[in-house]
């Protein structure tokens, strides 16, 4: 076990755990896109990102990938994690905004706006599939091919591949396959319809003690309230680091 | 051919005796002609050629020794040949000066002037090396042995006491030592991160592991930038001699020179120097007598830039996609195939035999509190002499440009100087005074970076810059994290906009948001750096980018949207020049009269105002 200092809590963690685990242990919901329990770790999408250490070396890791160890100090959400956050969400829908999980996600974190011109990729290049294929399935059929812009997830050489069996394993486990649903809004735009149908918060119950971060219901609420004050602490409930 | 010593001794012995014959040599007549990859671009190896037939003509080709070595570090004036024992300068030889250079300076022992090197500001021809400017305020520990050998020769570099630290090491110094040396000396790594080299040796000697892997960065990609190459080249031993000592401090027996298929003369060099090792038994196993056992083996990378990261370069040498992986575990931990693996850059490498002959205390000598030693600066751009400089740490960038530079071509004003390759931070003139060191260039937003030293004149405009830079990498970003690989697109997207004028206030606001995010969550080096050239232009030239968005100016002209092409009456003398050049047609008049220009044809291709004689051509 190592002790580890999670939103100013000290807490006990296995160790070989990652950070996105022992926050998970915890209660504290860090949101993932390449991340899967059953696949090996990849850091790609940058959606889990944690704040560690302390004042001038602090810095910003992606929690799935970095192991817990004695004396780490993280920060889940800081000020600047949740605006990092929506910021990366918002590049998420601006390349494809068809995706129900990342439109689900923009409802969730309160994105509501894409201030940069929409694409209308079908890939988010999280990379799950290539790792479905090759952890589960064993078949290496598909991979990553080019670099940067150019990017994208395909078969060797463009062509159908000998070793796929068509299993449709990766299309199981896209983020991006599911089609986003027609809300009230035109396609092309954040749909935000979920933002209506956010669960109630547990609070209400006299007895249990809200832990759930972000569930934000209230907090909403209160801000749409207050939205003539200053509204950046909304949703935050570990942000006094 | 194969020595193999039995001991060091032995081997000490024969490098006693090359010494010997090698101070025997040094008054004898040679011709040093500089011929790296610069000096061959420039024709050196025509020269060399004709050097070598008029030698022959006058029956000298067995009396006068040709020495072809690596770069001298002044490109701008290459091809290079030094008329030894008098250490004559002669700068950018043509093939046609060979002739004369034999029948008058070797036969008849006379300078020719016309080849000498003339310093611009006195105007006075200068003969020898040292007497130019662009050496002088230089430190030249790396580089300076460049002129003395041919890189193609072993015992050429154990003429300059080549192998002695090795010699030393062995002999009388634990592994705990040498760490322990370079530690003191305080010497930093010299890929761009600074990390102290001494305590990442530590790190991978007392990592857990039966195999340790030692590897050479030289996958040096930033554009104008080629330091490591130069010394690749001129001066392989020294690179490997580094790596063999840090072989024997960390405890490794295998080594890795990660270098990119670009370079074709860096590659056959280090090649040639390995084979000779060998054949010295200098690599192998039981190295002169002892039981140290290492070899190493040149890998050449595809070129792809982010293979300059440690953990890409890592993924490239087990065969795999060059990207990069999120840090820990450190490659001190788990490296090459999971093995224990330390990286150092080219230059550090060629640092540590220095650092052995010469003690910890003299490199920590020269350089700042911090920074210590030399760095080899590649500077470029709108540069009088433009080259390859190594400068003591804390030298101030108003030396660098000014004196050693020799200040900004056709009395042009300097505008800014970016350091750190396509991921460092333009700095501006009124930082002009601050010292070169890793931690005062990162004040500044800026890095020292593997040395790349790009200078700007008044004809710079800032955002094209950032744009320019900002294009490089987002061809080389591997395109594995989320934040790098759209980030840096969209930062494009919004500058792209601000350059054809239809930029937005808000933008600005936007850049600065993003490249934040950018820069403090990407995965790797590359992503976190890569926002500095812009950042650094909007902190420091904002009102350039105000002007863009604002006026719908582009102060310094290069922005083809923003700038209009005018032809002012009074100068036009009616001689049709630029109408004949005009690939649109739309310069439009009549011959002897002033022309005017269609602004609804113009493509703003900008050929008229360059074929105008009479300056009536404007840009505005």
């Amino acid at each position: 076990m190592v002790t580890i200092k999670l939103n100013r809590l000290e807490v006990q963690v296995e160790e070989g755990w990652t950070i996105l685990e022992a926050a998970e242990f915890y209660g504290i919901e860090i949101p993932t896109l390449c991340h899967h329990d059953g696949l090996s770790d990849y850091g790609a999408c940058r959606l889990c990102i944690v704040e560690i250490g302390e004042g001038k070396d602090a810095k910003f890791v992606s929690s799935c990938t970095y192991p817990v160890e004695e004396g780490l100090v993280v920060r889940t959400h800081s000020k600047k994690i949740i605006n990092y956050r929506k910021l990366i969400i918002e590049l998420m829908l601006a390349r494809c905004h068809t995706s129900k999980t990342i439109q689900d996600l923009a409802s969730k974190y309160n994105v509501t706006s894409v201030r940069f011109k929409l694409k209308s990729d079908d890939c988010i290049l999280c990379g799950l599939c290539t790792r479905m294929c090759e952890e589960q399935m064993d078949a290496r059929a598909i991979g990553f091919v080019n670099r940067g812009k150019e990017r994208k997830i395909t078969t060797p050489f463009d062509i159908k591949s000998d070793v796929c069996r068509t299993c449709g394993a990766c299309m199981y486990i896209c983020p991006a396959c599911e089609l986003r649903c027609q809300g009230p809004e035109p396609p092309g735009v954040v749909c935000g319809g979920c933002l209506n149908i956010e669960y109630p918060c547990l609070d209400v119950y006299e007895d249990v003690n809200c832990y759930l971060d972000p569930c934000a219901a209230c907090l909403l609420e209160e801000s749409r309230k207050n939205k003539s004050t200053s509204n950046t602490e909304e949703k935050n409930v570990f942000n006094k680091d | 051919m194969n020595m193999r010593f039995p001991g060091i001794c032995e081997f000490e012995s024969l490098c006693g005796k090359i010494r010997e014959s090698k101070k025997d040599e040094s008054s004898e007549l040679c011709l040093i002609v500089s011929s790296g990859t610069c000096g061959q671009a420039k024709g050196s190896l025509a020269v060399i050629d004709a050097l070598e037939k008029s030698l022959k003509k006058h029956n000298l080709d067995k009396k006068v020794d040709i020495r072809i070595t690596g770069c001298h570090g002044f490109c701008q004036v290459e091809p290079i040949v030094i008329v030894n024992p008098k250490n004559i300068f002669y700068q950018s030889v043509k093939p046609e000066d060979a002739k004369e250079i034999v029948s008058e300076t070797i036969i008849n022992k006379k300078v020719i002037d016309r080849l000498l090197y003339v310093d611009p500001k006195t105007g006075k021809k200068i003969k020898h090396e040292k007497d130019i400017p662009f050496y002088q305020k230089q430190v030249r520990a790396l580089l300076a042995n460049n002129v003395l050998i041919d890189p193609t020769k072993i015992e050429d570099y154990i003429g300059i006491k080549g192998y002695a630290a090795l010699c030393e090491v062995l002999k009388t110094m634990k592994a705990e030592e040498v760490i322990y040396e370079v530690k003191k000396s305080g010497l930093r790594g010299r890929g761009g991160a600074g990390f102290p080299t001494g305590l990442k040796w530590e790190f991978c000697r007392k990592a857990k592991g039966d195999v340790k892997y030692i590897v050479c960065n030289a996958d040096e990609g930033d554009p104008g930038a080629y330091m490591n190459r130069s010394l690749l080249e001129g001066n392989p031993h020294s690179v490997l001699e580094g790596m063999l000592i840090g072989a024997y401090a960390i405890g490794s027996s295998e080594g890795f020179i990660y270098v990119r298929h670009e370079y074709p003369l860096a590659v056959k060099n280090v090649k040639i120097a390995i084979t000779q090792m060998e054949e010295y038994g200098l690599l192998g196993k039981g190295i002169l007598g002892t039981d140290f056992n290492f070899d190493i083996e040149v890998i050449t990378g595809a070129g792809a830039f982010v293979c300059g990261e440690e953990t890409a370069l890592i993924a490239s040498i087990e065969g795999k996609k060059g990207e990069p992986r999120q840090r820990p575990p450190f490659p001190a931990q788990k490296g090459i195939w999971r093995k224990p693996t330390n990286i150092n850059n080219v230059e550090t490498w060629a640092n540590i035999p220095l650092i052995i002959n010469k003690g910890a205390e003299w490199f920590s000598e020269i350089g700042t509190a911090k920074s210590k030693g030399t760095k080899i600066f590649s500077l470029v751009g709108k540069i009088n002499n433009t080259g390859l400089v190594e400068v003591p740490m804390g030298i101030t960038l108003r030396e660098m440009v000014y004196d050693i530079g020799g200040g900004i071509p056709n009395d042009k004003k300097f505008k800014a100087v970016q350091t750190g390759g396509p991921s460092g931070g333009c700095i501006p003139e009124e930082f002009l005074d601050t010292t070169v060191d890793y931690e005062s260039l990162e004040a500044l937003g800026s890095i020292m970076g593997s040395g790349g030293m790009v200078v700007m004149d008044e004809d710079t405009c800032m955002v094209d810059t950032a744009k320019y830079f900002l294009e490089f990498l987002q061809e080389e970003s591997c395109g594995k994290c989320l934040t790098c690989r759209e980030g840096i697109e969209r930062l494009l997207e919004i500058l792209n906009r601000i350059t054809e004028g239809t930029g937005k206030e808000q933008d600005i606001e936007l850049l600065k948001e993003l490249g934040e995010l950018v820069k403090d969550t990407s995965m790797c080096g590359l992503g976190q750096t890569a926002p500095n050239p812009l950042l650094s232009t909007i902190k420091y030239f904002k009102d350039e980018y105000m002007a863009h968005i604002r006026d719908k100016k582009c102060t310094a002209g290069i922005c083809r949207a923003l700038v209009e092409y005018f032809i002012i009456a009074d100068k036009c003398t009616g001689c049709g020049a630029c109408m004949k050049v005009c690939p649109e047609e739309a310069i439009l008049g009549e011959k002897k009269k002033s022309y005017i220009i269609d602004q609804s044809k113009c493509i703003k291709c900008g050929i008229c105002f360059e074929t105008c004689k009479f300056d009536a051509v404007v840009k505005r």
